[in-house]
Order: C-alpha cells, then sequence, then structure tokens
C-alpha cells in the first residue's frame, strides 16, 4: 500500500527543509521526497492533497498522563492517545502516576500492549523510586530493556538528596534521563497557586519562585558533583519550567556544558496568574476561581511568562511539552483548593504555539515545530522520531498553518475537558496525522 | 500580554442578587443598600415579614459562627423567610457530599437563596456557578467577608456623622482607617482594604512581616504599611483590631508576649496614641491579647455597634437578593 502526500510544504527541523515536496509512503515508511510533482505515480497509490498544508513531522509530547492503569474515568490509553493524534501528535511520553504506579517491567510493557488500543506511539516513563515514594530506586536496567525511555517520580519529586544523587548515577550508567518535577514540596503545604499579588488578593496560599528553582539549582549541583567525583555524565531534565530564576539557573548550567534539557508547557506562555482573578468588566468577579486554571506548576506572574517565551526564543528550552493532565468534571468541579492540580493540553499545543510564539513572537515555523519534533526526539533519544527522512516511519503531521479557530473543548478525543482553551482562538488547524503511514486522525 | 479567556461564554453566570465579593457592588450599589438598612430598619414588624414571607433561605456554614451566622438567620426571619442551617458537622458533608451536591441538593428542597460561609477561598464562586441561586458571602477562607465590610462601614459613617448622605469617592476622605494584627488570614481586612479606599480613605495596615507581608499592597492603591503600631495608631480615625487566626497558621509560631507588647490595643497605647480613635473589631475578640478588656468595652469601643449594624445590613442583603434592592 502506497501513499502519496501532493504538494505539501515540508518542514522538517531536522534536516533544515523547507519547500514543497511531494512524499511517498510506502509500507509505513517514507520511501522518497521529491521536489512537488516530480514523482511518478504508480496505479493503486492513495493520493492525499497537501496543497496549502504544512507537512511535519509528527509531533512529540515527552510529557503527558494518559491515566491509565487504574484511573479510567479520567483517561485511557485509547482516548489519550486519540486526543494526541488530533493535535498532531504521533508519539507521547507517558508518565507513572497511573494506580498502580508505573514502577516495573509489567506495567510498562502492559502500557504499550496492543490491546490499549493506542492511535499514536506511547511511549512509557516509569517512577524513578519504588511507587514515586523517594526511598528505594526502581530497576532502570530492566525498565529499560521493556521500553522506558527516561525515569520520572513526577508529581513527587524526589527531594532526598542523597535519592536524588543515586537516581541520577543510576540513571546515567543506563543511559536514561531522569525527568524531574521540580518543587519543593516541604515549602507547597496546602498552597494551590503562584505566590505573589494575585495568591494574596484571592486568600490562598501560594507556592514560591523558590520551591521550584531550589530544586533544580540543588539537582545541578547533584550534576555537577557527579560528572567531577563518579566521571558520568547524568542527564537531567526539568518538566515544565515555569520561572524566570530556574530558566536562569538551567541557562548558566547548560553554558557550563552540563547534560540538561528542559521543557516548558504552553499554558505557561499563554496565561498568567491573573486568570484565576480575571474579572470581567468593571467589578464584576463571576469568572473567579475556575479550576481550570489550576495546575502544578502554577501560572506565574507576566515576567515568568515572558521568561518562558525568551527560553523558548533563544533555545535554552529544548522543547514544548503539554503535561496533558484530565479530571473527571466532578473532580475539578469543587472549590479552588480542593480542586486536583493539571488541564488537558493535546490538542491546544500547536494552536498556542503558532498563535503566540509564531505569530506574537516571531518564531519561525522552522523553530516553532523544532520544539515540537526534533527538539523532544533529540531529549529522550528517540531514534525514528521527530523527522521526515527516506527509510524512517512515515509519522506525520499535516495542518494548515493560518487557519484561526476557536477551540471546542465539547468535540475533545480526551475523556475530559478541563481546560481553559475552550473558545479560545487557536492558530493552525490538525487536518491530518499519520502514524506509520497510516491515518490516525483525519478532518 | 497573555491571553484573555472567554469566560463570561463558558462559565455559568452567577445570579443577580449574589454578593460574592465587595467589589462586586458599586457606591451607588451600597448607598441604595444603605438606605434600605435604614428603611427595613424603621419597618413595623408586621410590615418587615411581608419582606420575604413563605422564602426559604439556606444557611450553609462550613466554619463555626456566631455573629455572622446569628445576623444572618435574624436578618431573614425578621424578613418573614424560613431558614434552615446545615453545618459540616451534623451533615451528609461529614460523608463526603461535595460544595456542588450540597447546594444543588438545597435548591432542590426549596432553598432560593443560599448564605455560605466556607473555610476555603473562592467557595462562594463554585457554589453560586453549580445553584444559579443568590449566594451571599459570609466570609469565604482567608478571602472576603462583604458583609463585614459593609457593617464597619456603616458603622464608620453613623459614628462620623457621614451616614446621611450618598457615597461617592469622597466620602471618607481625610479618614484612615488602621487595621491592625493578622492581616495574612484575615477575610475581613482584605474587604474592607478593597472597599474603604474606593471612598477615599486612606487605609494603613499594620502587623509584624509574618502576618503582612508585602503583596498586602496589592489589595488596592490607597493602601500603605505601617510596621509600628504607634505610629499606625497616631495617624488613626478608626482603629480595627484584629484576632490572630490561630485556626490558619500552619505551623506559624507567634510568640504571645511579643505580639502583646508591640501590638496590643490598650489603655495607656489608645491614650497616647489615638485619644479619639474609633475603635472596632469584627469579633471574636481574644481579650489581653490583640486587645484589652478596658479599651473593648471603653467609649470609643464601636464593637456592639457593630454587631447591630451587621444584623441591619444583612437584612438589606436578604431583601435585595429577593426584591433586587428595591425598597
Amino acid at each position: 500500500m502506497k501513499t502519496l502526500l501532493k504538494n505539501g510544504r515540508l518542514i522538517d527541523p531536522a534536516s533544515k527543509t523547507d519547500a514543497l515536496h511531494d512524499i511517498l509512503i510506502d509500507n509505513g515508511m517514507v520511501a522518497a521526497i521529491e521536489k512537488a510533482k516530480s514523482i511518478k505515480m504508480e496505479k493503486g497509490t492513495e493520493v492525499i492533497d497537501c496543497a496549502g498544508l504544512v507537512v511535519s513531522p509528527g509531533f512529540i509530547d515527552l510529557h503527558v498522563h494518559l491515566r491509565e492503569p487504574g484511573q479510567t474515568h479520567k483517561e485511557t490509553i485509547r482516548t489519550g492517545t486519540m486526543a494526541a493524534a488530533a493535535g498532531g501528535f504521533t508519539t507521547v511520553c507517558a508518565m507513572p502516576n497511573t494506580t498502580p504506579v508505573n514502577d516495573s517491567t509489567e506495567i510498562t510493557e502492559w502500557m504499550q500492549h496492543a490491546d490499549r488500543g493506542a492511535s499514536v506511539h506511547v511511549l512509557p516513563v516509569p517512577s524513578a523510586t519504588v511507587c514515586s515514594m523517594g526511598e528505594k530506586l526502581t530497576d532502570y536496567a530492566a525498565l529499560k530493556r521493556a521500553g522506558a525511555v527516561a525515569v520520572s517520580d513526577d508529581g513527587k519529586p524526589i527531594l532526598g538528596d542523597s535519592i536524588m544523587r543515586a537516581a541520577l548515577v543510576l540513571a546515567a550508567k543506563n543511559n536514561l534521563p531522569v525527568s524531574q518535577h521540580a518543587e519543593d514540596t516541604r515549602l507547597t503545604g496546602g498552597c494551590s497557586m503562584h505566590a505573589g499579588d494575585v495568591s494574596f488578593r484571592l486568600g490562598l496560599r501560594g507556592m514560591t519562585v523558590e520551591a521550584e528553582s531550589s530544586i533544580v539549582e540543588r539537582d545541578i549541583r547533584l550534576c555537577e558533583e557527579i560528572e567531577r567525583k563518579e566521571k558520568l555524565r547524568p542527564h537531567l531534565h526539568v518538566q515544565h519550567v515555569s520561572t524566570e530564576r530556574a530558566l536562569d539557573a538551567i541557562r548558566a548550567a547548560k553554558k557550563r556544558g552540563l547534560h540538561l534539557t528542559c521543557e516548558v508547557a504552553p499554558h505557561h506562555f499563554a496565561l498568567t496568574d491573573e486568570a484565576i482573578a480575571e474579572s470581567g468588566a468593571g467589578h464584576n468577579t463571576q469568572g473567579a476561581y475556575d479550576s481550570r486554571f489550576k495546575m502544578n506548576p502554577p501560572l506565574r506572574t507576566e515576567s515568568d511568562r515572558q521568561a518562558c517565551i525568551a527560553g523558548l526564543l533563544d533555545g535554552t528550552v529544548d522543547c514544548i511539552a503539554t503535561d496533558h493532565a484530565p479530571h473527571a468534571h466532578h473532580e475539578k468541579n469543587v472549590e479552588f483548593e480542593r480542586a486536583p492540580n493539571g488541564i488537558t493540553g493535546l490538542e491546544t499545543a500547536l494552536g498556542l504555539a503558532l498563535r503566540i510564539l509564531h505569530m506574537q513572537h516571531g518564531m519561525s515555523l522552522m523553530d516553532t515545530l523544532r520544539l515540537l519534533t526534533s527538539g523532544p526526539s533529540q531529549v529522550f533519544s528517540l531514534a525514528g522520531t521527530g523527522r521526515c527522512a527516506i527509510g524512517q516511519a512515515a509519522d506525520l503531521t499535516l495542518f494548515e498553518p493560518a487557519t484561526v479557530y476557536p477551540y471546542n473543548a465539547n468535540t475533545s478525543f480526551s475523556k475530559s475537558r478541563n481546560t481553559p482553551f475552550h473558545d479560545i482562538a487557536m492558530q493552525g488547524r490538525i487536518r491530518r496525522t499519520l502514524v506509520r503511514g497510516k491515518s490516525v486522525f483525519n478532518m | 500580554m497573555p491571553l484573555r479567556t472567554a469566560k463570561p461564554k463558558t462559565v455559568n453566570t452567577i445570579a443577580a442578587g449574589s454578593l460574592l465579593s465587595i467589589n462586586d457592588l458599586s457606591l451607588d450599589e451600597i448607598s441604595s443598600l444603605f438606605s434600605l438598612a435604614t428603611q427595613l430598619e424603621a419597618m413595623p414588624h408586621v410590615k418587615r415579614v411581608k419582606r420575604l414571607d413563605g422564602h426559604k433561605i439556606a444557611l450553609l456554614f462550613y466554619e463555626s459562627s456566631t455573629r455572622t451566622r446569628t445576623s444572618f438567620e435574624l436578618a431573614a426571619k425578621s424578613l418573614g423567610a424560613m431558614t434552615t442551617l446545615v453545618s459540616d458537622k451534623s451533615s451528609s458533608i461529614e460523608k463526603g457530599e461535595s460544595l456542588h451536591d450540597t447546594g444543588v441538593t438545597l435548591r432542590a428542597l426549596g432553598a432560593e437563596a443560599i448564605i455560605l460561609r466556607s473555610n476555603l477561598s473562592g467557595a462562594p464562586w463554585v457554589l453560586a456557578r453549580s445553584t444559579q441561586l443568590p449566594v451571599l458571602n459570609a466570609g469565604d477562607g482567608m478571602h472576603e467577608h462583604p458583609s463585614q465590610a459593609l457593617l464597619d462601614l456603616r458603622t464608620m459613617l453613623v459614628r462620623l456623622g457621614l451616614a446621611k448622605k450618598a457615597l461617592n469617592e469622597k466620602t471618607l476622605r481625610g479618614v484612615t482607617i488602621t487595621i491592625t494584627g493578622d492581616i495574612l488570614h484575615s477575610r475581613v481586612a482584605r474587604s474592607n482594604a478593597m472597599l474603604l479606599p474606593r471612598l477615599g480613605a486612606r487605609v494603613v495596615l499594620c502587623g509584624p512581616e509574618a502576618l503582612l507581608p508585602e503583596q498586602a499592597l496589592a489589595l488596592s492603591p490607597g493602601v500603605t504599611i505601617e510596621r509600628d503600631f504607634n505610629r499606625a495608631l497616631s495617624q488613626a480615625t478608626v482603629a480595627m483590631m484584629l484576632r490572630i487566626q490561630r485556626e490558619r497558621l500552619v505551623g506559624m509560631e507567634i510568640d504571645a508576649a511579643q505580639y502583646i507588647d508591640c501590638y496590643q490595643l490598650n489603655t495607656e497605647r489608645l491614650a497616647a496614641f489615638a485619644p479619639k480613635a474609633l475603635v472596632m473589631h469584627p469579633g471574636p475578640m481574644v481579650r489581653g491579647m490583640e486587645i484589652d478588656s478596658a479599651v473593648a468595652d471603653g467609649p470609643q469601643s464601636a464593637v456592639q455597634e457593630q454587631v447591630h449594624h451587621g444584623l441591619v445590613v444583612r437584612m438589606a442583603l436578604l431583601d435585595r437578593a429577593f426584591n433586587g434592592g428595591r425598597a
């Protein structure tokens, strides 16, 4: 079975290609990439007209919560990957805070089994410690053989210095990144938003900038010490960076040559903590305390938002990751302080990246797509992903780059609707997503 | 600029007649509310009980309360409404029923308005969106206590001889209100600090750093911080004292002796620095801590009048919730 993508604008950041090309897919692999109209048509080849569309390597999300096993009322691997496909993602990395916690090869393999019905590639990120309790390391070598691409105690950061050091050492020996949610939870008990003027006004306890940056700085110190003393090269990946201070620490450590990478989530470059207090005209406060604006790390100040954008522009940030975190309506429809953290994000990542980074901040389409394709692919060394090249799996995303449309959460493929971006204008509409040459999303 | 989100379209709107934040009321609305209060106060009982005759009002209290609960309840009853009290103890809230489900249950039982006291900031917004009923915020966590700010304002206006005129942004020009104590955990402080500067008053917040962080300045441009209590008092037209909220300190330690030494309003201090100031306290008072008995019961104290104005203001708020504020 052959498919020809005709007349599309191929943008492949990995090879710095930006040109009108036809792409021939044969048996799920990219078989030819030629100047438009130069591929000869064989009989029986399916032709997909890509005129007006950008053809990009399939997007990669290093940070999603698919909620399976154990929390299937929020999401399943099937529904979560359908949302991923609708958002142009062909590979997603699934965090381990499932029920039970994915700390074993059994669950790691179970998540990748065909019976889960995934429509895109699911790469597990098992926990770095048993049950994510921060006490005993999991078996990194075995987990890696079972398909782990990194280890993480996401949501339950590794606070103990010695256990974090041990995790970095063992991960380095196994060529795995340690993906850390940087939050000193000893400083954030009872907190539900960023600590600042807005949290004071709203009477909500706030998470300080230092609660994030102190863990980033500690982890950087540990990496430096391990490089010096152990002659190993640990890879620390900092998840969803949200503060200027943590970004400054990461930028400086990268300059010193440490193996450090980081991601930023779209909501952190789109919104600020004011959204939680946001009042309409006059003194109208009717939209306040909306738990769709509650996630962890929290929405920060405008200067932090600008720092995230600056970090994306100057290369400090390696990739965009959504932190897709579905929750059932009844779980979110409670008092702000009691609501669980997290918002869905797979279907709004491209729309926000193009609207804010590309249109408002002048980032080229190529660079914007790099943050969704070759950028994340390199971070977790995901062979065979993140580029469009002959002989590679045809994981491709086709989208209209200029279309502006309001996102409708009610038509989401996710089981959950907890997004702050309902009715918000998105730029760039996904038309088709191909995984190994097969359309997994098509509109 | 960060994205503006289209909330009014996507979030259920909040019923007219609600009072969630003091910022929801314009000065004109507060003026009408106060004249309604005056009328209701003077109205003969037989006429007054017809105002909300047969209406059902639920009091939903997740936190203990004496003044606020009783005055809302008596206010509702004196307007002829039926009331029912649901508290977190002795209700299905103890079994884990959510605020949403509790609210819609009360609505199904015929409640036409809900008065909510919650230990969680923002809870009234959740309840108002869930039930679409008028919701009166009787204190939410550390956030706001709008009816308290209204009764405090009415107390001040009466005692300062300003009660007769309609309110505007100059009504309290030249008036300085000091609010002293545990500002961090105080919903009374927040509501007052947001309301009073809108009438031209200066609000001076006073307290130690741990209980009064610099972020408090964000409440209103009319707010300043003065750490020295004596200096704050010497500027005060009104000295409002607050209780240290031990239930919200979460691990924070306050040295009582040092606190009394620095921040207690006692007879000597009052005589030395604010011999003419009006003394207010939202209650409950911890006598001997932030205020001594002689001051609390003394001629400058308006504490009992505050309680009285609370009843009257809450009558007006309930009447407004049903009748749209028309006398």
